[in-house]
């Protein structure tokens, strides 16, 4: 199975972002980089709407995701509730 | 009675359709093939162009918001970065070096790309690629421009940074990148999309904005760290446009796979090319490395670009040949183009130096196979000879490739040793090139290459000198009337880091930046 | 294969002979000597003899290296196009059949570069 992964730049938007990630996902793995964090996953990787609304305590746009997205790797999903990153072989 | 229940908001995939489909019309008083006359010569076929889905669903009021929303950082950065003497934060003025390769090489090509995805969202039929394009259009020329806003703080104190644009047209390895670009943009739309949009933003540009950014901002410059990740949010969508673009094409119809799969052969490999520039940058010009260009490439293009090829075989697409020997080239690309740039640092509008002990001590450990046994000696007799006044400096002019048109300096398969020659023949005339790769692109499209503006052969034509110079006159010094035209400032802009003119005035700065006499 | 074009697709070459005022194009790379990392390109009249080129221009474009003074042109070897190739130092570059563009290669056993390296 390859490896999908999403990098973002390390600040404060992003902190509970990365936090949910690692969350929901269990079999990712965060690697930082001076400024910036690559979080890796094999197969998929999937960012829900409703953790990072819990951990920030408002509403959240999966699109502002965007703000502080560095790369991603893998075919892209994204609807109103998930940002879901996946290989398909 | 229903007055008063709020009205829901669409859906992303709802709000997606609604804005990209449907915005066009079928025309009446000229045929569709004459309005768009660039949709199929290059052979592609497409039947339903309503197929295409951009995976991010991105629309265009959500577009202005997030793009003005990522510019109220950048700018507030710059603002902040112009407003305490940023540029003396940095960890060695030799970093600067990178900087101006970056300006001089790289922002005017984001340029390039604004227009390329103009005319691609154009030249295609249908509109979900269209709007797809018209905004990575805009993003490229956002790119240019925050660039050169990010970077013209550094032109107020340093030298190479004036006059980029007039260089990008003249100066030998500009025309790496440049011919990159101009290649691509003088195909058809489809191949541009494999070109730009996958070979090079989904292949190769996460080494270029990820690995280097971050170490930009280890180097301490919060300007170029700063644009290089705002634009690289924006390569994310490109990314997922170029293959997005690729299973489009693949899934419309199956004689669309071998003129996709020569795409990719072609421009994976010249991009790789122009990434040599991006290795040296690296493994050389960094002052304060976090990894090496091998380990970048393994990570982003080994891993990462296996789990795509893998993905892809299920369409029949092969990982390009020419990338075995890329296994063997990235142990050693970086260190023999800065041996290139070192020996022509005369006529490079950036300085070159010879790495310290420690850094080649760093070098060996991170290029165990490969820089002791071939690289090191070289480099320590330069750097000894320099320190005894006799600093290398080629006074001949190098033998270029026709096709990636870079100093014919890549090694034979298998022989580090020795110089790769390729050669081929058309209508009567000789064409050189540097590695299988570029001759199998120069034998699928001779008419194309026999056009090559080669820097070298130009100046040999007496092309490349200012209007009014008399090559005949007693005393003509050649190489001086060059750098006149490329706009260099002989003496300042080029030659050794040591001695020059940024050494001393950031060593002045700073000091001053620290005490108060 | 063709290239794929809406007109036709008919460009004369940007290097052909005749825009090189008399001259013509001559690339000389030294094996096993990395230390030029490149080949050189030479632009020089066909009326040039052979043993200029070697003791004047290559002398000038190869002097720096350590084992240049070792060279003994009557012991190198040279390849054509990648094929032995055998000139005579007396005769011009028009007289030993040397064409605009051809590439030749130089071998000088014994010298391996510095510290034997292939520098």
């Amino acid at each position: 199975m390859s490896k999908v992964f999403i990098a973002f730049q390390l600040n404060e938007d992003t902190r509970p972002i990365i936090e949910a990630v690692l969350a929901d996902n269990p079999h990712a793995v965060a690697n930082e980089s001076p400024a910036m964090v690559k979080i890796d996953a094999e197969g998929q990787l999937v960012i829900k709407r409703n953790s990072i609304e819990e951990l920030i305590g408002r509403d959240f746009d999966l699109q502002e995701l965007q703000i502080n997205l560095i790369t991603i790797s893998g075919h892209l999903d994204e609807d109103d509730d998930e940002f879901k990153l996946s290989w398909l072989n | 009675m229903d007055m008063n229940v709020k009205k829901k908001k669409l859906g992303l995939k709802e709000k997606y359709a609604h804005m990209t489909r449907g915005l066009d019309w079928q025309t009446s008083y000229q045929p569709m093939e004459k309005v768009f006359p660039q949709a199929t010569f290059e052979g592609i076929k497409i039947h339903d162009w309503d197929k295409w889905e951009d995976p991010f669903r991105l629309t265009m009021d959500a577009y202005w918001k997030y793009q003005a929303e990522k510019e109220r950082k950048l700018y507030a950065v710059l603002d902040a970065f112009a407003q305490n003497n940023g540029h003396l934060g940095i960890t060695d003025a030799r970093y600067l070096n990178a900087v101006k390769l970056f300006l001089t090489g790289i922002s005017p090509l984001e340029y390039v790309a604004h227009r390329g995805f103009a005319a691609a969202g154009r030249n295609f039929p249908g509109v979900g690629p269209r709007v797809a394009c018209l905004m990575q259009s805009v993003d490229e020329i956002r790119h240019s421009q925050t660039q050169i806003h990010a970077i013209s703080n550094y032109n107020k104190h340093y030298d190479g940074f004036h006059d980029f644009k007039h260089m990008l047209e003249r100066v030998w390895y500009l025309s790496v990148p440049k011919s990159f670009f101009d290649d691509a943009f003088s195909a058809g739309p489809f191949e541009w999309m494999i070109a730009i949009g996958f070979s090079f933003e989904y292949v190769l540009t996460n080494l270029l904005f990820v690995p280097f950014m971050s170490g930009a901002a280890y180097n301490g410059d919060m300007a170029t760290v700063t644009f290089g990740f705002s634009a690289q949010s924006d390569e994310a969508r490109h990314m997922t446009l170029g293959l997005e673009c690729i299973k489009f094409m693949l899934e419309q119809d199956p004689d669309n796979l071998p003129i996709v799969q020569k795409w990719i052969d072609k421009w994976a490999w010249r991009g790789i090319r122009v990434l040599s520039l991006v290795g040296m940058m690296m493994d050389y010009m960094l002052p304060k490395r976090v990894m090496s260009w091998k380990e970048a490439w393994e990570i982003y293009f080994e891993q990462n670009g296996g789990a795509l090829f893998a993905d892809l075989a299920r369409y029949g697409i092969k990982v390009p040949e020419c990338l075995t020997q890329c296994t063997e080239d990235k142990e050693h690309i970086s260190h023999q183009a800065w041996a290139t740039f070192y020996q022509y640092g005369g006529a490079a509008a950036f300085h070159t130096w010879m790495p310290n002990d420690e850094e080649m001590d760093w070098l060996s450990a991170k290029y165990p196979n490969t820089f002791d046994k071939y690289y090191r000696a070289r480099f320590t007799y330069w750097r000894d000879e320099a320190e005894k006044g006799n600093r290398f400096y080629s006074n001949t002019l190098p033998m270029l490739c026709q096709v990636c048109q870079i100093p014919m300096l890549f090694t034979e398969p298998g022989d580090p040793t020795k110089i790769c020659y390729r050669e081929s023949e058309y209508e009567g005339e000789k064409y050189h090139t540097c590695s299988d790769g570029c001759k199998h692109i120069f034998d699928d499209e001779p008419e194309k290459y026999v056009q090559s503006w080669l820097p070298v052969h130009q100046i040999y034509q007496g092309n490349c000198f200012p209007d009014g110079t008399d090559p005949t006159a007693e005393g003509f010094d050649p190489l001086a009337a060059v750098l006149d035209w490329y706009h260099f400032n002989n003496g300042h802009d080029n030659l050794d880091f040591e001695g020059s003119r940024d050494q001393a005035n950031f060593a002045a700065w700073r000091g001053m930046a620290t005490k108060n006499t | 294969m063709a290239v794929q074009a809406l007109k036709d697709y008919k460009f004369s070459p940007a290097d052909a002979q005749e825009k090189f005022h008399g001259a013509q194009l001559l690339y000389v790379g030294w094996d096993e000597h990395l230390m030029f990392c490149a080949p050189f390109a030479y632009c020089l009249p066909p009326n040039t003899l052979f043993s200029d080129l070697c003791q004047k221009f290559m002398a000038h474009s190869f002097g720096y290296h350590p084992d240049w003074k070792s060279v003994d042109f009557s012991k190198v070897t040279w390849l054509k196009s990648g094929q032995p190739w055998q000139p005579d130092m007396s005769k011009t570059l028009a007289e030993l059949g040397l064409k605009h563009k051809d590439v030749l290669r130089f071998q000088t056993p014994g010298l391996k570069g510095i510290n034997g390296t292939c520098s």
